[in-house]
């Protein structure tokens, strides 16, 4: 026994300790509580991963049987094999350097403990989740973390946009979380169990023919769960939104770990999508269409955060594309580096919204290269490995899927291309604007302390220098080797487009910052169309939202709930109303009324006796 | 002869309990009630209740009726006022107790054991020495228990009739 | 007929011995009577004494009863019956005397407290 059960288990006492006591304790108190418990985790982790070596198989626990009834079997499983292993270290790796950061980001904040007990509450149900050896305890951990997710977006629950963005990402994830509910129990009525082993296994040995449709059904219901967690085309409305929240909770949940919760479950489920081709395909062409929608919305944004969050919904895009393309091992691959780059951006931009006191408008940004220096080197390091410069981490996962995109589909190989240059433009306008030219804002830069720019150090070298770690080799015995030859003009197909895009963006932000104005009225309608994000929100509202509010209010409300519910509920007692107003009467007052009906009864009695033969 | 007795004292009995019915002043029909007892008392000797009828006469007529009428003497009661609508309730009451009247007689004509009949001297057991031996012997818990009722009851008239409540 | 009854009697077809039912008719009659003065009287000591006369029907029914089956048992009964008619009629009749006195009327209809 390795006591897997301590990972997910210290961030639960964290979260117990601090949620509970936190408002009593001091803050050093509360950091020490939450950082340690991480910490320990990391720790553990990192100690369980090298007791049990190469891993090759999966290593399970069980602990105890949680639901027995019927055809259901649940057991309370925990298990690790590589891929589960990778996820452990991103989480645990990146949660605590991002723990780290937020003691310096949050220390002005108000609602100090609750928000690193959240945070730790974050962590249980991420661990569980990728930890989890049957769906069911995935799908715990899933709804645990969209629980702690909205928790967070609503963190300054005073704003009303944060509240509604909590909640919009609560509903949109349901929708989701429905289909994903749907699929498990399609799995279980399928295969008789929940257990990732044994359906796999099952999955392997039934006919083709007979798993042919159900199994696309599953897969398609699963995927519907994923683009509701990590933000793919049609439910992807609410990740933009969730940046309403602390930062570091940006970079934590919506780029580094929750949201790539369904690449890591469409990678579990990988067994299962084998057998699926139709659902493969679904999930490609949904990651492409997801990169590409994204990607063009984050041209034209002027949130420095909002422009990260369309950069991450494009980033998962391209991860599901991957999958689809059945490049699992790649997708993962770039869940870590994007974990390392994102996560890293995320944290620059909240040191920079940091520095200038909360401003997040690019606009009102510039030429702060000289006043925070730390900043800016990190984030370059993050925008040149998302840009995909080689030899940085971005380059090499990025390259891994757009190799075996290829392999799959040329063309879609080159919307990819396409939308990589698209990535490093506006990543880089990011940067020109915040850095370069001159500061147009009022607020006093100053440059974060060191507790915030160690982790963004950490994180600066895992960016540069985390494509090193082999990951789709490591992979192989749970994926299959990947077997695409790195073709060269491939490659540098896709490393010229991301410095097109760098160029263009010099080109527009820092040598003629006049140009990208002209341009816009030039263009004046796409340029629109994509500012406001292709009015999606809009069209949702007229489409669903509206529909939806007016029918419940015309035909649930007044139609159903006060007229057919209340009607009858009044409609009984109105009954009881009429039936006591008629009895009433009988209830005189008077005496000898009384008597009268007690001299009826007893006619009646008497009667019945005569007549119906009561007297002997 | 029995017949004759019964008849005329069940015409007597009868008559004076219309008359209860019918007099507007209490007094009158305490009166009536008191000929009602009395008949009353004649048929429980024809029917041999010797002691029944005698206590029939003494608790009944005496005391009983004795504290009626000393109430309504207390409380100078009237005659009732004429009723503002007595069609309503003759028209109500009079088919309602007609029909139990007539219902009860034709249970009592088909079900009433047919005996020999009542003759005067046929059951000697109603003496005050049978109805004491039964008193004090089969009906000795009942009999101690009328008495706590009694009790009870002085003590309920003493509380409800002082002047402070 | 008996010869030593001094008035000449009209001869009627009277049976020797009065039936069972005869009684128990009469009482019925009485207790009906008593019924009705209950529901027309409106004063409530006449009320009162209707309620004793239903009493008294029924007693003579129970007396009646007795005579047939040759039991003393009826007797007993009766005998109860007025024991409880006489503390009845202590607490009925001051009560009567405490509605007077709260009320300043003999009304039966003006004592409807019974309804809210």
């Amino acid at each position: 026994m390795h006591q897997l059960w301590l990972i997910p288990a210290l961030p639960l006492a964290g979260f117990l300790v601090n949620g509970i006591f936190g408002r009593k304790l001091s803050k050093p108190a509360v950091n020490a509580v939450a950082i340690g418990s991480v910490l320990l985790s990391f720790l553990w982790v990192v100690k369980t991963l090298l007791a049990l070596g190469p891993l090759e198989s999966a290593y399970t626990e069980s602990y105890f049987t949680w639901i027995q009834s019927g055809i259901v079997n649940v057991g309370f499983d925990l298990a690790v094999d590589r891929l589960a292993a990778v996820m452990l270290l991103v989480v645990t790796g990146i949660g605590l350097l991002i723990h780290i950061y937020a003691i310096g980001y949050m220390s002005h904040e108000g609602g100090y403990y609750r928000f690193f007990a959240y945070l730790n509450l974050f962590m249980f149900f991420m661990l569980i989740l990728v930890m989890a050896a049957n769906f069911l305890l995935l799908f715990v951990g899933w709804e645990g973390v969209g629980l702690c997710s909205y928790l967070l977006i609503g963190f300054y629950f005073l704003k009303k946009s944060a509240g509604d963005a909590g909640k919009k990402a609560f509903v949109v994830n349901r929708i989701g979380d429905f289909g994903f509910s749907l699929a498990i129990f399609l799995t279980l009525v399928t295969f008789g169990s929940l257990d990732f082993g044994e359906v796999s296994a099952k999955a392997a040995t039934m006919s083709p023919e007979t798993t042919a449709g159900v199994v696309t059904g599953i897969c398609l219901l699963l995927l519907v769960g994923a683009t509701g967690k990590s933000a793919q085309v049609p439910l992807y409305v609410w990740l933009p939104d969730a940046m309403e929240g602390p930062t570091p909770v940006s970079a934590l949940i919506h780029a580094a770990t929750m949201v790539t919760a369904g690449v890591y479950m469409v990678a579990r489920a990988a067994p299962l999508f084998n057998l699926a081709p139709i659902a493969l395909d679904v999930v490609a062409f949904v990651g492409l269409i997801t990169a590409v929608l994204a990607a063009t919305i984050g041209l034209a944004q002027n949130d420095i955060k909002k422009v990260f969050a369309y950069s991450t919904v494009s980033q998962l895009g391209y991860m599901f594309l991957a999958l689809g393309a059945g490049a699992y091992s790649a997708g993962i691959f770039h869940v870590m580096t994007h974990a390392f780059f994102k996560a890293l951006l995320f944290l620059g931009a909240g040191s920079v919204i940091h520095a200038l006191e909360g401003e997040q408008d690019l606009r009102r940004m510039g030429g702060l290269r000289s006043k925070i220096p730390v900043t800016f080197l990190v984030l370059m390091c993050a925008a040149v490995a998302i840009a995909g410069v080689p030899p940085f981490s971005g380059f090499k996962s990025k390259d891994e899927i757009l190799l075996a995109v290829h392999a799959y589909s040329p063309w879609m190989f080159w919307v990819g291309v396409v939308t990589a240059g698209m990535t490093a433009f506006y990543v880089f306008r990011a940067i020109f604007l915040c850095f370069f030219g001159t500061y147009r804002g009022k607020a006093h830069p100053h440059e974060s302390p060191l507790v915030m720019t160690l982790p963004l150090g950490v994180l600066a070298l895992l960016s540069l220098g985390g494509g090193y770690i082999n990951v789709p080799q490591y992979l192989a015995p749970v994926f299959g080797q990947p077997n695409v030859d790195h073709d060269m003009t491939l490659v540098a197909i896709s490393v010229g487009a991301g410095l097109a895009g760098i160029f263009l963006a010099w080109l527009f932000y820092v040598v003629k910052p006049e140009l990208p104005e002209a341009l816009a009225r030039t263009f004046s309608a796409p340029y629109k169309l994509i500012y406001n994000k292709y009015y999606v929100d809009e069209a949702y509202d007229a489409l669903v939202v509206h529909p939806l509010r007016d029918g419940s209010r015309s035909v649930l409300w007044r139609g159903i709930d006060a007229g057919l519910i209340d009607g009858a509920v009044n409609g009984t007692g109105a009954l009881a109303r009429s039936i006591g107003a008629g009895l009433r009467t009988m209830q005189s007052g008077y005496i000898r009324r009384y008597a009268a009906w007690v001299v009826l009864g007893s006619i009646v009695v008497v009667a019945m006796v005569t007549f119906l033969g009561g007297a002997r | 002869m029995d017949a004759l007795l019964f008849l005329t004292f069940a015409a007597i009995a009868v008559g004076c309990a219309i008359n209860l019915v019918l007099q507007t002043h209490p007094i009158a029909s305490a009166l009536s009630l008191v000929g009602v007892m009395g008949s009353l008392a004649v048929l429980y000797l024809l029917l041999g209740g010797e002691f029944i009828a005698a206590v029939q006469m003494i608790v009944y007529a005496g005391a009983i009726m004795v504290l009626f009428v000393f109430v309504i003497m207390l409380l100078n009661a009237a005659a009732e006022k004429k009723t503002r609508k007595p069609a309503l309730r003759a028209v109500v009451a009079v088919p309602l107790l007609f029909t139990f009247l007539m219902l009860v007689a034709y249970l009592i004509q088909t079900q009433a054991p047919k005996g020999t009949g009542v003759k005067f001297g046929g059951f000697t057991g109603g003496g005050p020495a049978d109805i004491g031996r039964s008193l004090f012997t089969t009906y000795i818990l009942p009999f101690e228990v009328t008495s706590v009722v009694i009790l009870i009851a002085i003590l309920g008239a003493v509380v409800l009739a002082r002047k402070e409540v | 007929m008996p010869s030593e009854f001094p008035i000449p009697l009209p001869n009627l077809p009277l049976p020797d011995a009065v039936p069972l039912s005869w009684y128990l008719i009469l009482s019925a009659i009485l207790f009906t009577l008593g019924v009705a003065g209950f529901l027309f009287r409106r004063n409530i000591i006449t009320v009162f004494m209707s309620i004793e006369l239903m009493l008294n029907a029924v007693n003579l029914s129970f007396v009646a009863f007795s005579y047939h089956l040759k039991s003393v048992d009826g007797h007993i009964f009766s005998f109860f019956v007025m024991v409880i008619a006489a503390a009845e009629a202590a607490v009925g009749l001051a009560i009567i005397l405490t509605v007077f006195r709260n009320r300043q009327t003999l009304e039966i209809d003006e004592v409807s407290s019974l309804k809210l």
